[in-house]
């Protein structure tokens, strides 16, 4: 009996070292969360600059009463926010995993979270460029749905080095943006939903799936 | 009973030996760093237990470099895959049959 427990325990620790050398386990929920709250925060400095009509502020048709210098203005708003938000929710993002990795006793930076880095920088990237590339041709409300659906793909993309659920969240990035292409009008509303719900939904579903339970506990030893 | 035990890995019969097979199962390469990282090796015991598997031919050692430092990279043969999924099966069985 006690040479049974011996081999389930060398097959339980098997298992978790396959999961835990091939995938990056320490994204915390928090960061999500923390990622969410600032897109809300970036989307309501936008509504407040622009002070339009919350649900169709960036419509097409709205816009182009407006010139050139208006356009270019609004332009470099938009974009100077977004990439506020980007870098912020990128830091606390990043803070709140270095949090969980220590916890966890294990590192961050590790051949699993160099996979995952890669696995979304590349369609991250690919984004960033179509979207500048938008941008120069003046069709801004395009670049809203371009991001989202950018980032689902990043996302999915990314899933398979880390926890599987990132994959619904992808999924729902993507569809977001589909939709939102159809719907020009209610681009900022989108991306509210997109980045700030979302984010903030997945956060607390993943922190209290994975780490409610551990994140009073003392930094775990290694098994 | 006893043929179950038969088909036992000898080469397995360290945890060590087995741990670093089930990490190499699921990554392509990785390095020794990787490595002791994972399995909280010391530098001694895990190129020991790694000489021994690569001169099983489980293993496929490959050293490079990156810039000056040296880079040593591990990955499974055909031959260990086969091993490690055996010791498995026998292990599940001799589980299931108790």
């Amino acid at each position: 009996m006690h040479e049974s427990r011996e081999h389930l325990q060398t097959l339980t620790e098997i298992r978790s070292l396959m999961e835990r050398s091939a995938k990056f386990l320490s994204l915390s929920g928090l960061s999500g969360v923390s990622a969410g709250v600032i897109a809300l925060a970036g989307a309501a400095v936008v509504y407040g600059r622009l002070q339009t009509d919350w649900f169709r502020l960036l419509n097409y048709n709205r816009l182009e009463p407006y010139d050139n210098s208006v356009h270019a203005d609004i332009t470099q708003f938009l974009v100077t926010v977004a990439l506020v938000v980007l870098g912020a929710a990128l830091l606390t993002g990043l803070y709140f995993t270095i949090r969980k990795a220590r916890r966890q006793g294990h590192t961050v930076w590790n051949a699993s979270s160099k996979r995952l880095l890669w696995a979304m920088t590349v369609p991250l990237a690919t984004g960033g460029v179509f979207c500048l590339a938008l941008l120069s041709y003046n069709l801004i409300w395009l670049a809203f749905p371009a991001t989202l659906i950018f980032y689902g793909m990043a996302l999915l993309n990314g899933s398979k080095y880390t926890l599987r659920d990132v994959e619904s969240l992808a999924y729902c990035e993507i569809g977001l943006g589909l939709v939102s292409l159809f719907w020009p009008g209610y681009n900022l509303l989108a991306w509210t939903i997109g980045f700030g719900i979302l984010h903030i939904v997945y956060g607390l579903a993943m922190y209290y799936k994975y780490e409610r339970n551990t994140a009073h506990e003392g930094p775990a030893g290694s098994v | 009973m006893k043929d179950l035990l038969a088909q036992f890995n000898k080469a397995f019969e360290s945890k060590a030996r087995l741990n670093i097979m089930s990490v190499l199962m699921v990554n392509d390469t990785q390095s020794f760093n990787a490595l002791k990282e994972l399995l909280g090796l010391t530098d001694g015991n895990l190129a020991t237990h790694l000489r021994a598997l690569e001169e099983s031919g489980y293993i496929l050692v490959q050293k490079q470099f990156i810039g000056r430092k040296p880079n040593t990279i591990y990955s499974a043969t055909a031959s260990g895959r086969q091993a490690f999924s055996d010791h498995l099966n026998a292990l599940e069985e001799f589980i299931k049959n108790l």
